[in-house]
C-alpha cells in the first residue's frame, strides 16, 4: 500500500472518555518492555519534525542506566504558521501529560520538563491546574515522577533538541555536536528523553487503542494520523488531523481555492511541490510533515515566499556555525541580486551548490534542512527568480 | 580504556575508545585544517572546516567533534571534503575584513593562511561584512576588532575555562551573532582582567594587545631622552620563537644586542627586580608570620598571596574585593623596575628623571594596563612609560633590520642588570615560590633549602595547583618562633585555578602560609603577550628553557646578588623600610563584577 485517499480522522481531540489518567493506570500494570514493543509495532515516528521511530528512542531510553533520567516534552513550536502544539496543550493536555507519565514509567525516568515556548505563556495557569490533577493521581498509583513547566528562551533554534537542553541549563541557545545524544548525555549531563507535544499526545493514543488499530491509518511507511497546520491560500486555514499517505493532489482538492500553484509541506525545513509533481508526490515521503503546511495560488511570488524563508533562516540561525551563519545571508542576498540583475541567472546554480555545502556540513537540522526549501523553490520557480 | 579499531584513508589504525577522529589522523600524520579548535580548549564544533567523509553517510562530520568509532571507514581528503571546506572558508572570507596588509597577525593569521592554502577566490560570495564596525580600543591592554571576527568563540572559551572570567561572550543570533562584552561595554568597564590569554588563543587580528612600539621608536630617535629598556626572564625563553629558532631556545645575548643595536641608552634586566620582590615579599611574609604567630594579631591575613601578576591582581579585585587583604602589598617587579629607574638609577647616573623614558618588554598584556594605573606614580614620575609584549618586541627586531640568527651575545649594563637564577626562574609557574623559599631559608635558618641543587622541584611541574610543605627546623635565634613550624605553600596558574584556591580562602578553609598565584597558564613562559601559537607542549619547552638559564647562573638566590645587596646598602636602607613601602609597595580595590 503505497498511498491512500485522503482521510480526515479525529482521535487526537476526541474527547477524554476514560476517568483522569486511566491509560496511565493500565500501563502500570503492564511490562515495560510490552509497552515499548507496542509503541515499536504501532510504527509511530516523531512529530518534531526528524521523524525518528518513537519506539526505538525509548527503548535507547530505558536501556540507559541513571539515578536521574528526564523526560522533556518539546512544545517550543517556533515556526511561523505552526499552532498544532499549542491546540493539543489547551484542548487535550491530559493526553500529552499521559504520554509523559508513560515513557517515565516505561524507561524508569524520575523527572519531566515541558518546555513551553516564550509566548505560550498564557497557557501556564490552565496546564498547571491539569498538572496537579496529574500529580494526584500520579500519587495514587504510586508513580514518582512529577512534571514542570520551564518557559522557553523565545528562538526558533530553542525548539532543536540540543539547544533546548542548554537553554534550559541557562545557557545560550546554541545546538550541540553529536553524538552524545541527548539519550546519552542531556540535560546536566544525564540521560534526557526529548519528545514532541504531538509524539506523546499519539502515544497516548496507541496507548488507548492498541497498536494494531493505530497501525491500521496511515500506510506501510508512515502509520497513524497525523496533524497539518495549515496556512495560506486556503479557505480552511486550522489545524486538520489526517491520516498519513495522502497524494498532493488530494490534498489540494481538498484544501486549495482551486487556484494553488504550489504547496510547502514541512514546514520552512521542507520543501516546496509545484502544481506538476502534486500527483506524484506524497506527503511524508522523501519529505518530512513536520511545521507548516502553506498553500500558495498563483497570485503569489515565490521570489517574496523564498525572500521570507531565508529572511527567517538569517535571523534565526543560532549563528555559530560558519556555513548556516554566513550561508544563509549569501543565499538571501544572492538571490537578491539575481532579482535586480546584479548577478547573471547562472549564480542562482552556485547558490543551490552552496545550500548542498551548508547540507553537510552545518552543525544542526537547521542549517542542513535549508536546501530544502531553496533548492526546491529556485529549481521549480527559476522564471521567478530573474527579472 | 578499550580500543576500537578504523580505517583513515586506507590505513588501518587502532585507538583509544573515545578519540576524536581528527586526534586520530593525527597519530598517522594525518593533518586536518581547523579554526575552532584549540587544544587548550573543549571541543567547539562550529567553524567546519575539519569536515571529513565518513563512508555510508551523506553528511561530512567535523573531525574536531566527531568520536571515532569501531569500522568507521574515513576520507579525510576528497573532492566533496575540498569543496566543502573551500565553501566553508569562502563564506569566513566572506564575513572578513580582508584588509590583510595592515592587520597585526598578518602572515600569523589561521583564516590567512587557509584561505591560502585553499587559493580562495575572492569574488565567489558576496561581501557580508557588517559596515562601520569599530575597534574597542578603550582598554589599555586589549583591542577588538569585530570585523576580523570569524566568531570560532574560543576567545570565550578562553575567557570562561581557562580563567574563569567570563568577560566574552557570544551575543546575538543569525547574521548579527558576535563576540561581546556584557552589555557590549568597552572593554575598560568590564570584568577582564587584561590577562591576553583571549588574544593568544584567537586565530586572526580579531583580538590584539594594544601596541605601544611606534611610541618607543620615537623616544629612542629623540636625542633628549634616554630610554632604559628592561626585558623579563620569560622573554627571553621565547622570543626565539618569533626570529627562527626552535621552541624553547633561549636567547638572552642576542636579545640584548638587538636592544642596543636599536639604540636604547641602558639595556637592563627585570630580573634585577624580581630578585627584590624576593627580598620585599619574602620580608613582608616573615612579618606577617611574626605577627600572626608571636603577636597574636589576628587583623593579620594568612595566607599572604603573591602580588606580581597583573591579570590575576585584576581578577582578585573584581572577584573577592572583599579578601585584598590577604595581597602582598609588594608592586610587580616591572613597576618596581620603573621606580627605581626614575630614582635610584637617575640619581647613580645623574640623569634627571623626566628625561628618562621607561620600557618595560614583558610576556603580558595585563602588564600595560597595570603600567597605566593612575597610582603607578610613586617617583613623582609614571614607573613605567610603555609596556611592550613580546610580540611588539618582536616586531621592532624585524623592523630594525637586524639579522636576530647572526647577532653576537651581549651583557646587560649596569646598574639593574644583574640577576640570580631565583629572578630568572619567575618566568614559570612555581617559580616565585621557589625563589622566595631559597631566600626565606636562608635567612630564618642560615642554610640552603634542603633541596639538591637548590631545586625544589615539588612546586615545579604543570599541574593546575600544587602545594608543598616545608619543615622549619634549627632556626637561628630571632626567628626562634618558626622553629618546627611546617610552612605549607601553594602555587596556581591560571585564573581557573586562581578561582579554585580563592574559594578556599574564602571559605576559611585555607591552610597555607603562603601561594604564588600567575594569571596565565604556565605562569608568565605562557602569557598573553608571548609569542603565538601556545600550547601545552610549547609551554613545557619555555618552562625547561627557564630552569636551564637558571641552573646557568652563577648566583641562584635573590639575596646574594650583588647589586640587591648594594642597593640595600645605598639606597633602600632595609626591606620594608621607609623608601621601599614608598617606592616599591602599592594598594589594591574593590572593583566591579560584570
Ligand atoms: C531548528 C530546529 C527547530 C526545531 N524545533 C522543534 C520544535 O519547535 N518542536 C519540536 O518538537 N521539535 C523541534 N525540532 C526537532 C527536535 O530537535 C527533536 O528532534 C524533536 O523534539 C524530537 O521529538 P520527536 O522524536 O517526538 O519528534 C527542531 C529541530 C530543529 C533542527
Ligand atoms: S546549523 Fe545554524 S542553527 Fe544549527 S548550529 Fe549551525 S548556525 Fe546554529
Ligand atoms: S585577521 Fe588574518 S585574514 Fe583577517 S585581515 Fe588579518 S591577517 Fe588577514
Ligand atoms: S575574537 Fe578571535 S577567538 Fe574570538 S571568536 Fe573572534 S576570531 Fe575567534
Ligand atoms: S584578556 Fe583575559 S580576562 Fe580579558 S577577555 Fe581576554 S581572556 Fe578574558
Ligand atoms: S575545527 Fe572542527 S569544527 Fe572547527
Amino acid at each position: 500500500m503505497s498511498n491512500t485517499k485522503l482521510k480526515k480522522v479525529d482521535i487526537i481531540f476526541s474527547p477524554y472518555s476514560v476517568a483522569p489518567y486511566e491509560i496511565l493506570r493500565w500501563m502500570m500494570e503492564k511490562d515495560k518492555q510490552d509497552i515499548i514493543d507496542n509503541l515499536i509495532e504501532s510504527g509511530l515516528r516523531g512529530r518534531g519534525g526528524a521523524g525518528f521511530p518513537t519506539g526505538l528512542k525509548w527503548k535507547f531510553m530505558a536501556s540507559e542506566q541513571g539515578d536521574e533520567k528526564y523526560i522533556i516534552c518539546n512544545a517550543d513550536e517556533g515556526e511561523p504558521g505552526t499552532f498544532k502544539d499549542r491546540k493539543l496543550l489547551v484542548e487535550v493536555p491530559r493526553k500529552v501529560i499521559s504520554g509523559m507519565a508513560i515513557a517515565a514509567f516505561a524507561t524508569n525516568s524520575t523527572k519531566g520538563y515541558i518546555y513551553l515556548r516564550a509566548e505560550y505563556n498564557s497557557l501556564i495557569p490552565s496546564l498547571k491546574r491539569e498538572l496537579d490533577v496529574y500529580h494526584e493521581y500520579a500519587a495514587k498509583f504510586g508513580l514518582d515522577f512529577t512534571i514542570e513547566i520551564f518557559s522557553g528562551a523565545g528562538a526558533y533554534v530553542c525548539g532543536e533538541e540540543t539547544a533546548l537542553i542548554e537553554s534550559m541549563e541557562g545557557k545560550r541557545g546554541e545546538p550541540r555536536n553529536k553524538p552524545p545524544y541527548p539519550i546519552q548525555n542531556g540535560y546536566k549531563g544525564k540521560p534526557t528523553l526529548v519528545n514532541n507535544v504531538e509524539t506523546l499526545a499519539s502515544v497516548s493514543m496507541v496507548c488507548r487503542y492498541g497498536a494494531e488499530k493505530y497501525k491500521s491509518y496511515g500506510t506501510d511507511d508512515q502509520r497513524g494520523s497525523k496533524l497539518f497546520s495549515l496556512s495560506g491560500d486556503s479557505l480552511k486555514e486550522g489545524v486538520h488531523e489526517l491520516e498519513l499517505g495522502m497524494k498532493i493532489s488530494d490534498f489540494v482538492e481538498e484544501f486549495g481555492d482551486g487556484d494553488t500553484k504550489a504547496v510547502q509541506i514541512g514546514g520552512v525545513a521542507g520543501f516546496c511541490i509545484p502544481r506538476k509533481k502534486f500527483h506524484e508526490t506524497v506527503i511524508g515521503e522523501g519529505n518530512t510533515t513536520g511545521g507548516a503546511t502553506m498553500i500558495f495560488n498563483s497570485s503569489r511570488s515565490m521570489y517574496n515566499v523564498l525572500h521570507n524563508y531565508l529572511d527567517f533562516f538569517a535571523e534565526e540561525s543560532c549563528g555559530q556555525c560558519t556555513p548556516c551563519r554566513v550561508g544563509t545571508q549569501q543565499l538571501l542576498k544572492g538571490i537578491e541580486a539575481v532579482k535586480s540583475g546584479d548577478k547573471p541567472i547562472a549564480y542562482l546554480d552556485d547558490l543551490v551548490k552552496l545550500s548542498r555545502t551548508m547540507k553537510i556540513t552545518s552543525k544542526c537540522g537547521l542549517g542542513q534542512s535549508v536546501t530544502n526549501s531553496f533548492s526546491s523553490i529556485v529549481e521549480n520557480f527559476k522564471e521567478e527568480m530573474h527579472h | 580504556m578499550s580500543k576500537i579499531k578504523l580505517t583513515i584513508d586506507s590505513q588501518l589504525i587502532e585507538v583509544e575508545q573515545g578519540v576524536t577522529i581528527l586526534d586520530a589522523a593525527k597519530m598517522i600524520n594525518v593533518n586536518i585544517p581547523t579554526l575552532c579548535h584549540h587544544e587548550d580548549l573543549c571541543v567547539s564544533g562550529n567553524c567546519r572546516v575539519c569536515v571529513v567523509e565518513v563512508a555510508g553517510r551523506e553528511r561530512l562530520e567535523a573531525s574536531c567533534a566527531t568520536p571515532a568509532e569501531e569500522g568507521m571507514d574515513i576520507l579525510t581528503n576528497s573532492a566533496k571534503i575540498r569543496n566543502a571546506r573551500k565553501d566553508v572558508v569562502s563564506l569566513l572570507v566572506s564575513e572578513h575584513n580582508t584588509q590583510c596588509t595592515t592587520c597585526y597577525r598578518n602572515t600569523n593569521c589561521e583564516l590567512q593562511d587557509l584561505a591560502a592554502e585553499y587559493n580562495v577566490d575572492g569574488d565567489k560570495y558576496m561581501s557580508v561584512l557588517k559596515p562601520n564596525i569599530e575597534i574597542d580600543k578603550s582598554s589599555w591592554s586589549i583591542e577588538k576588532d569585530d570585523s576580523k571576527c570569524i566568531r570560532c568563540q574560543r576567545c570565550v572559551r578562553t575567557c570562561a575555562e581557562l580563567q574563569h572570567v567570563n568577560a566574552l561572550t557570544a551575543s546575538h543570533k543569525g547574521h548579527e551573532m558576535k563576540i561581546s562584552t556584557f552589555m557590549d561595554l568597552p572593554f575598560n568597564e568590564v570584568v577582564c582582567t587584561n590577562c591576553g590569554q583571549c588574544v593568544n588563543h584567537c586565530p586572526t587580528g580579531a583580538l590584539t594587545e594594544r601596541r605601544y612600539f611606534d611610541n618607543v621608536w620615537e623616544a629612542i630617535g629623540d636625542p633628549d631622552k634616554h630610554v632604559v629598556m628592561n626585558t623579563a626572564p620569560s622573554v627571553r625563553v621565547a622570543l626565539g620563537e618569533m626570529l627562527g629558532f626552535e621552541v624553547g631556545t633561549r636567547v638572552t645575548g642576542k636579545m640584548v644586542t638587538a636592544m642596543r643595536k636599536m639604540g636604547a641608552d641602558s639595556i637592563l634586566d627585570t630580573d634585577f627586580s624580581a630578585d627584590l620582590t624576593i627580598i620585599e615579599e619574602g620580608n613582608e611574609l616573615l612579618t606577617r608570620l611574626k605577627k600572626a604567630l608571636v603577636d597574636g594579631d589576628t587583623s593579620v591575613k594568612l595566607p599572604m598571596i603573591t602580588s606580581c601578576s597583573p591579570g590575576w591582581v585584576k581578577f582578585i579585585e573584581h572577584m573577592f574585593p572583599e579578601h585584598l587583604g590577604h595581597l602582598s602589598t609588594c608592586k610587580s617587579p616591572q613597576q618596581m623596575f620603573g621606580a627605581l629607574t626614575k630614582t635610584y638609577y637617575a640619581e647613580q647616573k645623574g640623569l634627571d628623571p623626566k628625561d628618562i623614558v621607561s620600557v618595560a618588554i614583558m610576556p603580558c598584556a595585563a602588564k600595560k594596563y597595570e603600567a597605566n594605573r593612575p597610582e603607578m606614580n610613586d617617583s613623582g614620575y609614571r614607573d613605567i612609560d610603555a609596556g611592550l609584549t613580546t610580540r611588539e618586541f618582536g616586531l621592532m627586531i624585524k623592523q630594525a633590520g637586524l639579522d636576530f640568527k647572526n647577532l653576537e651575545d651581549s651583557d646587560f649594563d649596569s646598574i639593574m642588570g644583574e640577576s640570580s637564577g631565583a629572578g630568572v626562574i619567575f618566568g614559570a609557574t612555581g617559580g616565585v615560590m621557589e625563589a622566595a623559599l631559597r631566600t626565606a631559608y636562608a635567612v630564618v635558618t642560615g642554610r640552603d633549602v634542603p633541596f639538591e641543587n637548590l631545586n625544589i622541584t615539588a612546586v615545579r611541574g604543570t599541574e593546575g595547583i600544587r602545594n608543598a610543605s616545608i619543615k622549619i627546623e634549627d632556626c637561628l635565634p630571632e626567628w626562634n618562633f618558626l622553629e618546627g613550624v611546617d610552612l605549607n605553600v601553594a602555587v596556581a596558574h591560571g585564573l581557573k585555578n586562581a578561582r579554585i584556591i580563592m574559594d578556599e580562602v574564602a571559605a576559611g578553609k585555607s591552610n597555607y602560609h603562603f601561594i604564588e598565584v600567575m594569571g596565565c597558564p604556565g605562569g608568565c613562559i605562557g602569557g598573553g603577550g608571548q609569542p603565538i601559537p601556545t600550547n601545552a607542549e610549547i609551554r613545557a619547552k619555555r618552562i625547561e628553557a627557564i630552569y636551564e638559564e637558571d641552573m646557568s647562573k652563577p648566583i641562584r638566590k635573590s639575596h646574594e646578588n650583588p647589586e640587591i645587596v648594594k642597593i640595600y646598602k645605598e639606597f633602600l636602607g632595609e626591606p620594608l623600610g621607609e623608601k621601599s613601602h614608598h617606592l616599591l609597595h602599592t594598594h589594591y580595590r574593590k572593583r566591579n563584577r560584570y
